[in-house]
């Protein structure tokens, strides 16, 4: 087991030495940073579904709301904002919010009062749409009058590390939503309960533009180390200044990763992993040796949660742009599901692995796809044939269908993974 | 009463289309969950596929010169159609059935369904770019308007060919499908296995060939809806993917394996959709003028901005997961 271990990582790691060669050193090193972040979402992941079985199709959702963290965050302050009436009117719409918010929890307790039944279904609905109203009669002129007066809120200046950990505090409590509506389902109705959570998300913040500037996007975001920029201001030649900023920012990647997978692997070995296991091999056994399910369950949703969101903020703030149209279903949620599954679900080593190696893989088809493209376009074109049209598109296009090629690959022959979890009977 | 006509066009027709639309996705999607059991998230670049499928076929007819009176995207629907359902047994064979006969769980068979939703996109994409096509570049879309004989109306009822054809498909396969499942040998035996597969397996009946006839009759709604999703807007490799889980959501209110329910569900979240933004501020302006001096009836009074539409369907199927999970006809359960 172990000579397969190193296998995997040796031969993970001549791959990215190819990759150095034939790429540059600049592009390795901001592939390795993403691939690390796409890595920690893996091993959110696993805790998920490794640890605890629990179905998410929502991992696009919990990205976004920690790119969102970190942008609103570690962006700098917008005085125009602030000067404004605009955090007052705010405030009335978290009042009125909070008003509809009590009208829905005395509703839903409203059988103490003798209405039970129909009526009761009656009167709940009634609350929340009155609650929608008044909270509707607040947002829409705040939204309205921040967007002329000026622009969005802006952000609050705080240094980057508090946003990713800001990104991780807010999609723990996602997590706990999703979890909490979602976690009673079976495994298909969680799937889709949690792409259509994840979907409202991403509509919505796609469209407060107030907040996040929706399709407008919001850059530069600060880095948490110097930037290629700062490099330059100190004498760096641009390639250099490159390299040097990308790689702080992967040592701050790295550690995170490392000191999250240390955690990580503590716990699975603990009794806490242990029950988790039971939990999900077995819950109805686990339920009737005393453990609590659900709660159990919710814990680890939410557990999973923080690292998507750490994550999604990492990618974030590196790319330095927020844009909350550039997250696709593909890019964000299946990609990573490949990406555990490849790897070894149940495994933090296997997460690991096939974090990095799987966005090796989905950032290579393109130009691999290109090269590939351009040899049976010379030889059509020599058979007579006329050569093949707009190949750079093309090949862009390859990536999804290489990555489908793999995972149903990878489920046919490896259903278990590159690094299967090592499962200890006698331990 | 121009207002009410403006009603009809916005929320009753682009209702009933949109509902057609989701049925005929979330059909097949309910019958593939009541007989192999999995949620299968290829539908919708099934459906896509169809869609190019018909898309060549009818460019290939336009090339040889030929011209019907109906759109020929639609005259060659049968055609794409046999197509697809080809083209969906030999995904099941290559992807789903090697699975299966390993015992894997639905939800292995869910990430599989992944996979293959990836690989047909890719393909697509490959092959046609990410252009928006048009089944109408080289014949005219026909507008059918409805002037209504009433006083004071001067707005037709109006909608577009394509749109009357696929309300008339739906109509057509809803009622073909409940007399196959109901009268016929292979129908019936498709609901004795999505009720219980071991039992159908002793009774006798040929469990393969009810796989088959599923993925058949799957594929060909599939290509159905994907051709007359392309004829009503326009043709793109996003296609269906983008509604693929409203069809889901159709498919689960109306309760998973049941393909009443999908039907009903696909119309009822057509509606909500097309009513959840309309403005009705629209309906009460010809009362105006009676309004007392206090009450100004403001601009807008659409339920959520048409940002959200989508989001209505997702909300709905949040709600039902919650309130009701088995949907609004009980569905199957594993």
């Amino acid at each position: 087991m172990t000579t397969r271990y190193i296998a995997a990582f040796a031969g993970l790691f001549a791959l990215i030495v190819t990759v150095a060669v034939f790429m540059g050193t600049p592009f390795t090193v901001r592939l390795l940073v993403e691939a690390f972040a796409f890595a920690l979402i893996a091993m959110g992941l696993n805790i998920q579904w490794g640890f605890g079985g629990l179905f998410n199709f929502g991992i696009l959702g919990m990205m976004m709301v920690g790119g969102f963290a970190v942008t609103f965050v570690s962006f700098p302050v917008n005085m125009a904002f602030w000067e404004s009436d605009g955090p007052l009117m705010l405030g009335q719409t978290l009042i009125a919010a909070l008003i509809g918010a009590v009208l829905v929890f005395f509703a839903h307790r409203v059988q103490r009062f003798g209405i039970t039944g129909k009526w009761r279904g009656t009167v709940i609905v009634l609350a929340w749409f009155i609650a929608y109203v008044i909270f509707r009669s607040q947002m829409d002129p705040a939204a309205t009058y921040i967007i002329r007066e000026s622009g969005w809120v802006g952000g609050l200046g705080l240094p980057v590390i508090l946003g990713w950990a800001f990104g991780g505090v807010l999609a723990a409590g996602i997590g706990y939503l999703v979890g909490k509506v979602s976690l009673g389902l079976r495994a298909d109705y969680l799937a889709i309960a949690t792409i259509g959570i994840a979907e409202i998300l991403r509509a919505v913040i796609k469209n407060v533009e107030w907040l996040t500037r929706g399709t407008l996007t919001v850059s530069p975001i600060p880095w948490p180390v110097p930037n290629p920029q700062a490099w330059q201001s100190w004498g760096a030649d641009p390639t250099t200044s490159f390299i040097y900023a990308r790689a702080g920012y992967l040592a701050l990647v790295v550690a995170f990763v490392a000191v999250a997978l240390f955690l990580i692997h503590r716990a699975y070995n603990a009794p806490w992993g242990r029950m988790m296991r039971a939990i999900r091999d077995n819950y109805i056994a686990a339920g009737s040796m005393g453990k609590d399910v659900t709660g159990r369950q919710l814990e680890i949703f939410v557990f999973g949660s923080v690292l998507m969101g750490i994550g999604g903020a990492m990618l974030v703030s590196f790319v330095g742009i927020y844009d909350p149209s550039s997250y696709q279903p593909i890019n964000h949620t299946f990609i990573i599901w490949v990406m555990l599954i490849v790897g070894g679900s149940g495994n933090n080593f296997g997460a690991l692995f096939g974090g990095i190696f799987i966005y090796i893989i989905w950032m290579l088809s393109e130009p691999l796809s290109q090269a590939l493209f351009q040899w049976l376009s010379m030889f059509s074109s020599d058979m007579g044939w006329g050569r093949i049209p707009d190949i750079e598109s093309r090949s862009v296009q390859m990536r999804v269908f290489v990555l489908g090629l793999v995972i149903t690959i990878a489920l046919r022959f490896a259903p278990k993974g590159i690094l299967p979890e090592r499962v200890n009977r006698n331990g | 009463m121009n207002d009410l006509i403006f009603f009809f066009n916005q929320v009753m027709i682009g209702g009933v289309v949109l509902g057609s639309i989701y049925a005929l996705g979330a059909v097949g999607i309910t019958l593939i969950f009541g007989i192999l059991r999995f949620a299968h998230f290829a539908h919708g670049d099934m459906m896509t596929m169809g869609g190019f499928v018909a898309f060549v076929l009818a460019t290939l007819v336009a090339g040889m010169g030929l011209a019907f009176p109906l759109p020929t995207g639609f005259i060659v629907l049968p055609f794409a159609m046999v197509i697809a359902a080809g083209i969906a047994l030999g995904i099941d064979k290559g992807f789903y059935a090697p699975l299966r006969a390993r015992g894997a769980r639905p939800v292995t068979l869910l990430i599989a369904s992944i996979g293959v939703t990836m690989m047909i996109q890719g393909l697509i994409r490959l092959f046609f770019g990410t252009s928006t096509r048009s089944f109408f570049d080289t014949e005219p879309k026909t507008l059918i308007r409805i002037d209504v004989p009433i006083e004071g109306a001067t707005r037709p009822i109006s909608f577009t060919e394509p749109q009357l054809l696929l309300v008339i498909l739906t109509l057509i396969a809803v009622v073909a499908l409940h007399f196959f499942l109901t009268r016929s040998r292979l129908g019936k035996g498709m609901r004795a296995m999505a009720d219980n597969p071991d039992l159908a397996k002793v009774s006798g009946i040929n469990t393969k060939q009810v796989v088959r006839v599923t993925w058949i009759i799957a594929g060909g709604l599939a290509c159905m809806a994907g051709t007359m999703l392309a004829l009503d807007v326009s043709l793109k490799p996003d296609l269906a993917f983008n509604i693929v889980l409203p069809i889901f959501a159709a498919a689960i209110v109306g309760g998973l394996g049941h393909a009443y329910g999908a039907i009903a569900g696909g119309f009822l979240l057509g509606f909500a959709e097309t009513m959840a933004v309309f403005n009705w501020a629209v309906l009460l302006r010809p009362f105006r003028d009676n309004l007392p001096e206090w009450l100004e009836i403001p601009s807008s009074l659409a339920l959520v901005q048409s940002e959200y539409k989508l989001t209505v369907a997702f909300i709905i199927l949040v709600v039902v997961l919650l309130v009701r999970p088995t949907g609004i006809f009980k569905g199957a359960s594993t």
